[in-house]
């Protein structure tokens, strides 16, 4: 089973910025452990841009599809047998990261 | 009721999570093991009293309701070695050592009751799954629409199929977290139906309480022998039971504590809390530190013991308070413990403990009447008289109100 781990910030309310070399230890681990199938950081929101093409032509509009104080910071996407494992593995990823954590499961 | 039908009853209390829980480790969905466990009752309803009881009422359930499955499953035109694909996630091997037996009952309790469920839906899962209440029972129990319950129950069964919540008894370094987690959904129901609130409600909704202790705390007392805090829970939930009738009047006003009628409350309950509370005191003893459960049922086995008011053990219940602080340093225990160091230590001494609540628990009805009742023993009638009316503003509980109001129409 495959999960989609969303790492969430706070924009009023940021996590600490020296978790990189925790990260990487992180990821270290969840490769060995045969957990790990894709992981990326992300740029700030403000780079977003969303396109809409379901009408005559393409609409651009800066800036993210919703605009809020959380947003997504990050992703992984693990493969773990259960729920109970990868909610474990993200209670961890939440301290190494000190971010929230979501968990959502791919179809 | 005839005598099949009080059968077909008490088989109902008896097996429906037995049936659900062999049904969901066989196809390895709640939904097919919940629909054909109603249908197999269903057609017990009406076979039995024609055909007679089976000689083995659990096994014929079992296999009636595994063949309503398959019809099911054939129905939906699905193979069953394609559904399998599609199962929950569980393991044969038995639960680790620690006092739990291999039950399917288990795993289905601990799947109802999986922390990445919202509360709300632990206890409406754990009803239906476990407790065998009917939606339309579950509903008008928590006064909400039926068609909410039903959808509440629906999208838990598609979460745990789609983000693979297990079917299985957690590991044992997992286990006290997840049976803490078990035993505040069964704690929930238990007040809801010791704690009533609403205008139109009855003060003490015995169904809640009873259903509560038979047909969910005792059934787990008995898979997880062992387990401190459930026997703890259950002994608590049998001492606050007892007292049931004694502490609500004819005219449906509270009773407190030291107004009740002793002699009303149910013997038989209190020796079997009793007893439970000694089988803990005992384990206490060899060194293993009691939970809050146990420690709320060792402060209630105190107030059961004395046949007068005047006979309370104070110093004890203070010392029991004090330990539980040390286990939940909540402020609702805080505020309890104060109102019985007015007991030991007199009211001025609780007062200026209630005081010190004040930032936590100015919103609780409970710590305005504490503080009404201090201040009315300290002859401070007005002050007392401004507590009793925030109280009775905040109460949501009838028999208390009435009470409350009753107290502060006594002041001078």
């Amino acid at each position: 089973m495959q999960y989609l781990v969303s790492v969430i910030d706070d924009k009023s309310n940021p996590g600490s910025t020296d978790r990189r070399p925790a990260i990487s230890a992180f990821n270290e681990r969840l490769i060995a452990e045969g957990y790990w199938v894709f992981a990326g950081g992300l740029a700030d929101t403000d780079a977003a841009t969303v396109i809409d093409n379901r009408g005559e032509q393409a609409v651009f509009s800066d800036g993210p599809f919703v605009e809020s104080k959380e947003y997504l910071a990050g992703v992984w996407v693990w493969e773990a047998p259960d729920l109970d494992v990868a909610l474990k593995l993200a209670a961890e990823a939440s301290k190494v990261c000190d971010r929230k954590i979501e968990v959502r499961p791919f179809q | 009721m005839s005598d099949v039908e009080e059968a077909v009853t008490r088989v109902h209390h008896e097996e429906w999570a037995r049936v659900v829980a062999a049904l969901t480790r066989r196809f390895g969905d709640l939904d097919i093991a919940e629909e054909a466990a109603a249908e197999a009752f269903a057609a017990a309803v009406e076979r039995w009293p024609a055909d007679g009881m089976p000689p083995n009422p659990g096994a014929w359930l079992t296999t009636t309701a595994n063949r309503k499955a398959i019809d099911r499953l054939r129905r939906e035109n699905k193979r069953e070695d394609k559904h399998r694909e599609a199962q929950m996630v569980y393991d044969d091997d038995p639960p680790e050592p620690v006092g739990a037996i291999d039950d399917d009952r288990l795993r289905l309790i601990f799947t109802c009751c999986h922390p990445a469920l919202a509360m709300q839906t632990r206890v409406a899962l754990t009803l239906r799954m476990v407790g065998g209440l009917t939606v339309p029972e579950i509903a008008s129990a928590f006064l909400v629409r039926e068609t909410a319950l039903e959808r509440r129950i629906t999208r838990a069964k598609a979460k745990i199929k789609a983000a693979r919540i297990p079917y299985r008894v957690p590991a044992a370094q997992d286990l006290p977290a997840r049976v803490s987690g078990v035993l505040a959904v069964l704690y929930l129901v238990f007040n809801e139906g010791y704690l009533a609130s609403g205008p139109d409600t009855d003060p003490v909704r015995h169904d809640l309480t009873a259903e509560a202790i038979r047909r969910l705390t005792r059934p787990i007392r008995a898979l997880m022998p062992g387990d401190g805090e459930v026997a703890g829970l259950l002994a608590l939930m049998l001492l606050t039971e007892a007292r049931r009738t004694a502490r609500v009047s004819a005219g449906g006003e509270l009773v407190a504590l030291e107004e009740q009628d002793r002699g009303a409350w149910d013997a038989a309950l209190i020796a079997e809390g009793h007893r439970l509370v000694r089988e803990r005191l005992a384990a206490a003893a060899a060194g293993v530190a009691p939970g809050r459960y146990q420690i709320l049922a060792a402060i209630n086995a105190v107030h059961t013991c004395a046949r007068d008011i005047r006979d309370t053990d104070w110093s004890q219940v203070v010392a029991l308070y004090d330990q539980l602080v040390r286990v939940d340093p909540s402020p609702v225990i805080a505020l309890n413990r104060a109102i019985a160091v007015a007991e030991l230590d007199g009211p001025q001494v609780a007062l200026a403990a209630v005081d010190r609540l004040k930032d936590k628990l100015a919103g609780y009805h409970a710590y305005h009447a504490a503080r009404a009742d201090l201040l009315r023993r300290l002859g401070q009638s007005q002050q007392s008289r401004a507590a009793y009316d925030k109280a009775i503003e905040l109460a949501g509980n009838t028999a208390e109100t009435a009470y409350l109001t009753h107290r502060r129409d006594q002041l001078r």
